[in-house]
């Protein structure tokens, strides 16, 4: 049944239908203001299960939707799904209130902006809610193809259409290897469900199948989740309104890959080769995605990567963490800590970096520029954005007393306990991960730094700037604040999300290493004592002061990397080639001659037909249950090779039409005579439309000139089309002298009436039992009438290439 | 060369309505006898064929003064709805049922919800014919 689950995730998607037409109705009322009640109510729904998750209870909703194929939208609630619920609508609600102020509602096509983020923001409660692979799967694309929306909202910027197209590409190629995993997790488990998969966790483990699904699975995550090196779209996505770069690539759909990785865990995670692909593509991200985004001078570019590499910071730790399955005992195992920081960092990034993306836009949208280069000297005019920065940015960097100097240091208690686990070769190439964690957190700190620092001090530069800068109002500003208080009180307490949030979602990440009744316990605290990670973060600030300061200096390492070598040039040279190719190869075909296409399909179904006729010796004749032939049937024989003749070879055209009608309404007649009454009746009918069509299309056709004296004689037309005749009769013949199995004739007459409560059984097939069938078929036909409607109607100015 | 069609116009004004009845009828008797929402679809979409040869698109135009990309679009809206309408009683996409009826003058019918859906294959057939023949029509 469709439980107030259900409609909570599909909700976003019945709203978004309501858009366009609050939008006309109301012109004068930001449209804005009515989604936001959207995530707002989601988000209290959503809150009333906090005690059940806190309670390690989970709840699943069951509606059937395709049960003979495994297909069901189960929604199910638990720790981590939660989480993230609240995370998609809680920061939903901020940034929608924040793009009211940034966007006017005077020049911006506001329907369409939040029709897609809707869309997106039911998808994405979707992708996190759902037990389902299949439906998941589904509600994943679906976030694919709105954030490509989102980010091509400004259409007519040619940068916006390149990011779309990338970000699009990226992450549905992951897409569909994540639903080839999902396929290959059904063929080991038989069914599609995230939970019984898990609860058969030892059988796929130990199956052959086992490392295919786990890589295609990480394939669709790491894209997702822009692991390097697929992490190019995500800087290019940065075309995109700022509250869409706040929203979707910052705080939620990139961390769908994340939340991918977390609830598969149990699935995969015994294995080495998880815990070495995760925390290494991880780590690897971390440190590629802060040292580039050093050499950025957008704001939003800087954001991009820092989101980049915080993304492979948290995979690094989930990686980690699933070390903690080699070991039973919950008491003695330290690697737990490892998860624990993975989630709290998960929400301390959306707090600072939510507000560190809306920081970013108050900029733009009041100095009228991003580039460092031009801005500075900001903090008296804008001190408010400046306060703002400098919150978010230290929490980023790992300051104290900020929430991401307590998740930044349990990082690297995490990495630091990594080196000493023993197994899977950790204890030899184990040592990296301290190091790069280490040398990333420097670049972490100097790009916060530069955030900071290069926007708000300094000399204003006024004569950069189109628009005198001011303070944003403060509409505006109220999102971000909100963030900062945040990352300021997760910062002091962060155990109000201890047991709330964090435990139940560890519960959801490594359920194995509960027994009945046990709980995870995690109690967060600013002081350790002088440890290695206390020592590692003093490190971090002092090299990174250094390094700020000296910036200069050593600047021109960047050039070091030749421009040539980078993944966006593979990419793009990628897309150039294969556009190159495949216009070759069109060309090569399609020829624009019906006839030559006619030559390509009869030639290959003969050729096909035939070869499969023989090889599986399939042609018998046998003439035992042949019926008499009638006089009627010749004489409809007779005049049906008489008609098509005249079509063959007249040289008027109403002629051949004349003799294609006869065709078909001896065709017709067939079919009255075998007692099809259903296809004669359309048969006829047919016939007498396209008879009305083709005098239509007569009045664009030029003459038949008149002294062209016979068609030429093809020898290769001649061949095919005699082989398409000899084909079809050969297996007309053959058809009707095997029987392999029971007629059912006998069944769909009375299956139709006792089920269908249809007479004609011809009918009931075609709207009950085939019902399908008909509805993609009408499609089809849609789709025809409005091609056609197109190429008449828009015809394009002479022979463009498309 | 303007014909004189006065035998056309007015054989179309009274055979355009029997189609059109039949059309109706045949699209109803769908369930038990030859007959269908394809069929009907086709059926009416003749008639306005035959309305079109008596006289011109111009007159057609005003006679049906229907957009018919939007009867397309509607029939395929009606399909998918009364597809999803089995969701309403918790049954999977396009599942069909049928019971019996008593009505006063008619009697016991049969109604079946496969006519829900059947009457958007009947739009949308309607929809396209006339849709094409349209375009092509005008296309001058």
């Amino acid at each position: 049944m469709i439980t107030a689950l259900h409609l909570a995730i599909i909700a976003p998607f019945l709203a978004a239908v309501f858009v366009p037409i609050l939008y006309k109705m109301f012109p004068n009322i930001h449209t804005g203001w009515f989604v936001l009640a959207v995530p707002a109510v989601l988000f209290a729904y959503f809150l009333q299960y906090l005690p059940v998750t806190s309670n390690k209870e989970t709840v699943m909703a069951v509606l059937d939707w395709v049960p003979s194929l495994d297909i069901h939208f189960n929604a199910y609630v638990d720790g981590l799904g939660l989480l993230f619920a609240l995370l998609i609508t809680g920061i939903g609600i901020l940034v929608v209130l924040y793009s009211i102020y940034y966007l006017s509602k005077k020049t911006e096509a506001l329907h369409t902006f939040y029709t897609f983020l809707l869309m997106f923001m039911g998808a994405m409660l979707g992708v996190v809610l759902s037990d389902n692979m299949m439906v998941l799967y589904m509600f994943w694309e679906i976030t694919s193809l709105s954030s490509f929306l989102l980010i091509a909202y400004w259409y007519e910027r040619e940068k916006s259409l390149y990011g779309a197209l990338k970000s699009m590409l990226i992450t549905v190629l992951g897409g569909f290897s994540m639903l080839v995993g999902f396929v290959l997790l059904y063929s080991i488990t038989g069914t599609f469900s995230i939970q019984e998969t898990i609860a058969l966790s030892s059988e796929v483990v130990s199956h052959e199948l086992f490392l295919p699904a786990m890589l295609t699975i990480l394939l669709g995550a790491f894209t997702k989740s822009a692991q390097f090196p697929f992490h190019i779209w995500l800087p290019d996505a940065m075309e995109a309104p700022t509250p869409v770069s706040a929203y979707l690539h910052s705080a939620t759909m990139v961390k769908a890959g994340i939340y991918l990785i977390a609830r598969l865990s149990p699935v995969f995670a015994v294995s080495g080769e998880w815990l070495w692909l995760v925390a290494g593509f991880g780590i690897t991200t971390l440190f590629w995605g802060s040292f580039s985004a050093v050499r950025q001078t957008d704001l939003k570019s800087i954001l991009a990567f820092s989101t980049v590499s915080q993304l492979g910071m948290i995979l690094s730790m989930l990686g980690v963490g699933a070390a903690a399955l080699h070991f039973d005992n919950l008491d003695e195992n330290l690697y737990v800590g490892a998860t624990t920081a993975a989630i709290f960092h998960l929400i301390n990034h959306a707090t600072f970096k939510g507000s560190l993306f809306m920081m970013a836009g108050i900029v733009d949208h009041e100095t009228g520029t991003r580039d460092i280069r031009r801005l500075g000297g900001l903090m008296t005019v804008m001190p408010i954005t400046f306060t703002i920065a400098v919150i978010g940015g230290f929490s980023m960097a790992g300051l104290p007393p900020f929430n991401g100097f307590l998740s930044k240091e349990m990082f690297f208690t995490a990495m630091v306990e990594f080196t000493e686990f023993q197994l899977f070769n950790v204890d030899t190439f184990g040592i990296l991960f301290p190091v790069l964690a280490w040398i990333a957190s420097v670049f972490t700190f100097i790009y916060s730094m530069m955030l900071i620092f290069k926007t708000f001090t300094g000399k204003m530069q006024p004569e950069k700037l189109d628009v005198k800068p001011h303070e944003a109002p403060f509409g505006m500003l109220l999102s971000p604040i909100i963030l900062v208080s945040l990352v300021l009180v997760f910062g002091f307490f962060p155990n109000i999300l201890s047991y709330t949030i964090i435990e139940p979602a560890m519960a959801s990440i490594l359920p194995s290493l509960l027994q009945e009744g046990e709980q995870f316990y995690v109690d967060i605290y600013f002081w350790h004592g002088w440890t290695p990670e206390l020592y590692m973060t003093l490190g971090v600030i002092g090299t990174g002061v250094l390094l700020y300061l000296g910036m200069k200096k050593w600047i021109g390492v960047y050039r070091l990397f030749p421009e040539g070598l980078s993944f966006n040039r593979l990419y793009d040279q990628t897309i150039i080639q294969g556009e190159r190719m495949s216009e070759k190869v069109i060309g090569w075909h399609m020829t624009g001659y019906i006839k030559d296409y006619l030559l390509y399909i009869f030639s290959f179904f003969t050729a096909a037909l035939l070869f499969t006729l023989f090889y599986k010796g399939a042609f018998v004749v046998n003439t035992e249950n042949v019926a008499p032939i009638s006089v009627y049937e010749l004489i409809l024989a007779g005049v049906l090779i008489v008609s098509v003749g005249i079509v063959m070879f007249t040289k008027s055209r109403l002629k051949a039409i004349i003799g294609l009608g006869v065709a078909g309404y001896t065709v017709a007649l067939f079919f009255v005579i075998f007692r099809a009454p259903d296809l004669a009746l359309t048969q006829l009918i047919i016939e007498t439309v396209s008879v009305a069509l083709f005098l239509l299309c007569f009045y664009h056709l030029p003459q038949i000139s008149k002294n062209l004296e016979s068609v030429r004689f093809q020898a290769g037309n001649f061949i095919i089309s005699a082989a398409v005749g000899l084909t079809i009769t050969l297996i007309g013949i053959a058809a009707s002298s095997s029987r392999l199995f029971d007629s059912i004739s006998g069944f769909f007459p009375e299956a139709s009436y006792e089920e269908a409560g249809g007479k004609n059984m011809v009918n009931v097939i075609l709207v009950d039992f085939r019902g399908f069938d008909t509805m993609l078929e009408i499609l089809v036909l849609g789709i025809a009438a409005v091609g056609i409607f197109a190429m008449i109607k828009l015809r394009m100015a002479g022979r463009e290439q498309l | 060369m303007k014909s004189n069609d006065v035998i056309l116009q007015t054989a179309t004004n009274i055979v355009l309505f029997i189609v059109l009845m039949f059309s109706v009828f045949i699209f109803f008797n769908g369930h038990h006898e030859p007959g269908g929402g394809f069929i009907g679809g086709l059926m009416t979409s003749s008639a306005v064929v035959l309305l079109l040869l008596a006289y011109d698109l111009e007159t057609v135009k005003r006679v049906l003064p229907f957009d018919f990309k939007i009867v397309t679009a509607a029939g395929l809206l009606t399909a998918v709805a009364t597809g999803m309408g089995s969701f309403l009683f918790g049954e999977p996409f396009l599942s069909q049922t049928y019971d019996y009826f008593t009505f006063p003058v008619l009697g016991e019918l049969e109604l079946a919800t496969a006519l829900l859906f059947d009457i958007g294959v009947y739009l949308v057939v309607i929809g396209i014919t006339l849709t094409i023949i349209q375009t092509i029509g005008e296309d001058r």
